[in-house]
């Protein structure tokens, strides 16, 4: 219960459901006051008073696990070692798999447990499908797609039927008190949003080439290659104009030279990604397919093969700012929530106009 | 609280009346706020102008400390050392750690044994070397965690005889074990009313009539001018009331509390034979057994006897509950895997052996439970 609204709401209707509900907050912050403060959030003081109040509204017992050092191990060093080795990763992804769905997963069961609930906005139904939310702009099955057989089975995720405006009426209907409390959106490690920031100071800074992919030629200088993003437009402060005064995007980020290549947008479309770290839930390949390459990213078309520990999607249509570190996401169309087919961790993007040897995208 | 006290707060708690008001509703008030003063005192051998009643145990012991180190370095610049042990309650470390922060104090840490006993030749020690420069002495009557007692009057002695008041934070040992202020030597003790019986929200300080204390809280100075605050007189009723009827009956309460605390004590070693026995054997508090359960985590611990109808206490959680390891339990040389792994269960007027029994039914399922839950610790 992170003190949000949708695990508050989660939690009431596993307790209504007629399940034994203990309400965990988890602390994962090893001050706490150097995590985000004020209302939005997992990592706070209050955050952990508004999970404590929803747990005696609701009337379960309530205790806070903490797992600062597990999250600052799994999570925040493993952001800034991705960040640094030329990717960019999904912290939300990676606390699923390694701290809700594992230590906290694997504690409560060996504490006699059988599940662990989360207000997460995903469908579970008896086929054991992970599906879309109901909500399309809530869904976070994205988040979730990581989760293995074995973590799925044990996960229950009560609001994947309802909207958010659904899950707010009824917070406010139970008298819940997070009912109207913001959304969170940043990411809870950096106190102030500024992802930028945080990296320079985990990592120095390292001044180095902002080069332009036709002509070869440095046209800009940055502070660190990690900083950047493919796909990224903005921040780049570039001085020289590009010949066709177009506006130019990260096209790629090596870590090895600390080079950060741009282009014009069209060099970012890539029509084959290739991925690593493979969860697929048994459907033979090659399928068809939709897939998802970023958080509340657009779909795309494509046929999916699995071979060993590689994923392979070629699109149907190109699609943009593919970096390495994302998860990419398999889903069938169902009229019953679009189910998850698995997901694995993008290593490279090959652009539409080369073949497929040379990858847009850094991969270390 | 006691059926006595929370009558005698009720039946004040009807009248009106403000103890320093001079008409008859207030001279009714103060009478029964001075025959409480005069309870607490006979109870505990102190005199009727030494109890200064306060908020509390945490109060009292931020006005001792604080407020005899302002008085005694007024007096002599060159007092600005506090001496202090390591397993005092955070009410007396937090305001020792703050003089050291805020006001130039030299704090001075006494360690302990291994059983939580502060050594009067550590204290003897300091006292020949800084004579001259300390301010104020705080050691625990008893520990609130692992229940030791600490050579009290010994200590006392020392520093009275060094010419350096001595304080005492006896919240833990009033109506617990024999407490008698005028022998101790103390010049200051801090005792607290929901520890014995009493309301939550009282509690005074003893303090010597030659010693001087500056106040935390300016105004009204109702109390020897050290105090101020409108006094809570049905608090202070009920706060007596408690204190006498613990100090009556200390030691059969001692007698039958101890008697079932090494009940539990002999079988938990013999249901969790590798269970660490943390503190004194012989100088403890009657109802206090504390244990560390190695390979557990205490927070796992408490979870599953909280579900099966136990309820005992980790130690100590910051503010957003999350349990931190004990400072006690360092202090007396554990690790933090040790601290982290211990339970204190405390026994008191109202526990029975159906209670121990339902401990001991619940105990050994819940540290082998408890031991296969720290798995989730190596990454995966």
């Amino acid at each position: 219960m992170s003190g949000g609204v949708d695990s508050a709401v989660a939690a009431a209707r596993a307790h209504d459901a007629g399940h034994d509900v203990t309400g965990v907050h988890l602390a994962l912050a090893r001050n706490p006051q150097t995590y985000r403060t004020g209302a939005r959030g997992c990592c706070t003081l209050e955050d952990s008073r508004d999970a404590r109040r929803a747990a005696d509204v609701i009337g379960i017992p309530f205790y806070v696990w903490d797992m600062a050092d597990q999250f600052h191990e799994s999570v925040v060093d493993n952001f800034v070692a991705e960040y640094a080795a030329g990717r960019t990763p999904n912290p939300c992804l990676r606390c699923n798999e390694k701290i809700k769905f594992a230590a906290v997963l694997d504690r409560a069961v060996a504490l006699g447990f059988d599940a662990v609930v989360t207000g997460h906005h995903a469908r579970l139904g008896a086929d054991g499908l992970l599906r879309r939310s109901v909500d399309d702009g809530k869904d976070q099955s994205y988040v979730l797609a990581v989760l293995t057989r074995a973590q799925l089975d044990r996960a229950v995720f009560p609001l994947g039927d309802s909207t958010k405006a659904q899950v707010r009426a009824e917070a406010a209907e139970r008298g819940l008190a997070v009912a109207d409390k913001p959304d969170s959106h940043d990411i809870c490690f950096i106190a102030d949003g500024d992802t930028r920031g945080f990296l320079e100071r985990r990592l120095g800074t390292a001044p180095g080439d902002i080069v332009d992919s036709r002509t070869g030629e440095t046209i800009g200088t940055h502070n660190g290659a990690f900083s950047y993003t493919v796909g990224q437009r903005k921040g780049l402060d570039l001085r020289v104009p590009a010949a066709d005064g177009r506006p130019r995007y990260v096209l790629s980020i090596t870590p090895k030279t600390n080079t950060v290549t741009v282009g014009p947008r069209e060099a970012l479309a890539v029509d084959v990604v290739t991925a690593t770290r493979v969860i697929w839930h048994g459907e033979p390949t090659p399928v068809e397919c939709d897939v998802q390459l970023r958080a509340h990213g657009e779909v795309v078309r494509a046929e999916v093969t699995v071979e060993g520990d590689t994923l392979t999607a070629r699109l149907h249509e190109p699609a943009r700012g593919v970096a390495a570190g994302q998860a990419i996401v398999a889903y069938r169309r169902d009229p019953g929530g679009d189910a998850v087919l698995g997901s694995a961790t993008i290593t490279a993007g090959v652009p539409v106009s080369s073949g497929p040897a040379e990858p847009a995208v850094a991969h270390a | 609280m006691l059926a006595e006290a929370l009558d005698a707060y009720t039946t004040a708690a009807r009248d009106v009346g403000n103890p320093s008001s001079l008409h008859a509703a207030g001279r009714c008030a103060r009478r029964l706020v001075e025959e409480s003063r005069e309870r607490i005192a006979a109870a505990l051998n102190a005199r009727p102008s030494e109890v200064v009643f306060t908020s509390g145990g945490t109060e009292s012991d931020n006005l001792a400390t604080k407020g005899i180190f302002w008085a005694q370095r007024s007096a002599s610049l060159n007092r600005t050392r506090v001496i202090a042990s390591a397993v005092e309650h955070h009410a007396v470390l937090d305001a020792v750690d703050w003089l050291g922060t805020h006001e130039g104090a030299t704090v001075d840490i006494l360690p302990v044994d291994e059983t939580g006993a502060v050594d009067p030749d550590a204290l003897a020690d300091r006292l020949d070397r800084y004579r001259d420069e300390i301010a104020v002495v705080s050691v625990q009557w008893a520990n609130n965690e692992v229940g030791t007692i600490q050579p009290i009057h010994e200590l006392a002695r020392l520093t009275a005889e060094a010419g350096v008041p001595f304080h005492t934070d006896a919240v833990q040992a009033v109506g617990q074990i024999p407490v008698d202020f005028a022998a101790s030597g103390a010049a200051a003790m801090t005792l607290t009313g929901h520890k014995l019986g009493g309301p939550v929200g009282v509690g005074a300080l003893l303090l010597g009539r030659d010693v001087p204390c500056t106040p935390l809280l300016h105004g009204g100075g109702q109390e020897r001018d050290v105090r101020s605050g409108t006094l809570d007189t049905a608090g202070i009723a009920a706060f007596a009331v408690a204190v006498e009827m613990s100090v009556k009956s200390q030691q059969d309460y001692a007698a039958r509390v101890s008697a079932l605390r090494d009940d539990l004590i002999t079988r938990v070693r013999q249901v969790v034979p590798d269970a660490v026995y943390n503190g004194a054997t012989a100088d403890r508090l009657p109802g206090n057994a504390h244990f560390s359960f190695p390979g557990c985590e205490g927070d796992a611990l408490l979870l599953l006897l909280d579900a099966a109808g136990v309820a005992c206490s980790t130690g100590s959680a910051c503010s957003a509950g999350v349990a931190q390891p004990s400072h006690v339990l360092i202090a007396m040389g554990a690790d933090d895997d040790r601290a982290r792994s211990s339970l204190r269960f405390t026994l008191g007027h109202t526990s029975t052996i159906e209670e121990v029994d339902q401990l001991l039914a619940a105990l050994p399922g819940t540290v082998e439970r408890a031991r296969r839950a720290t798995a989730w610790k190596t990454p995966r």
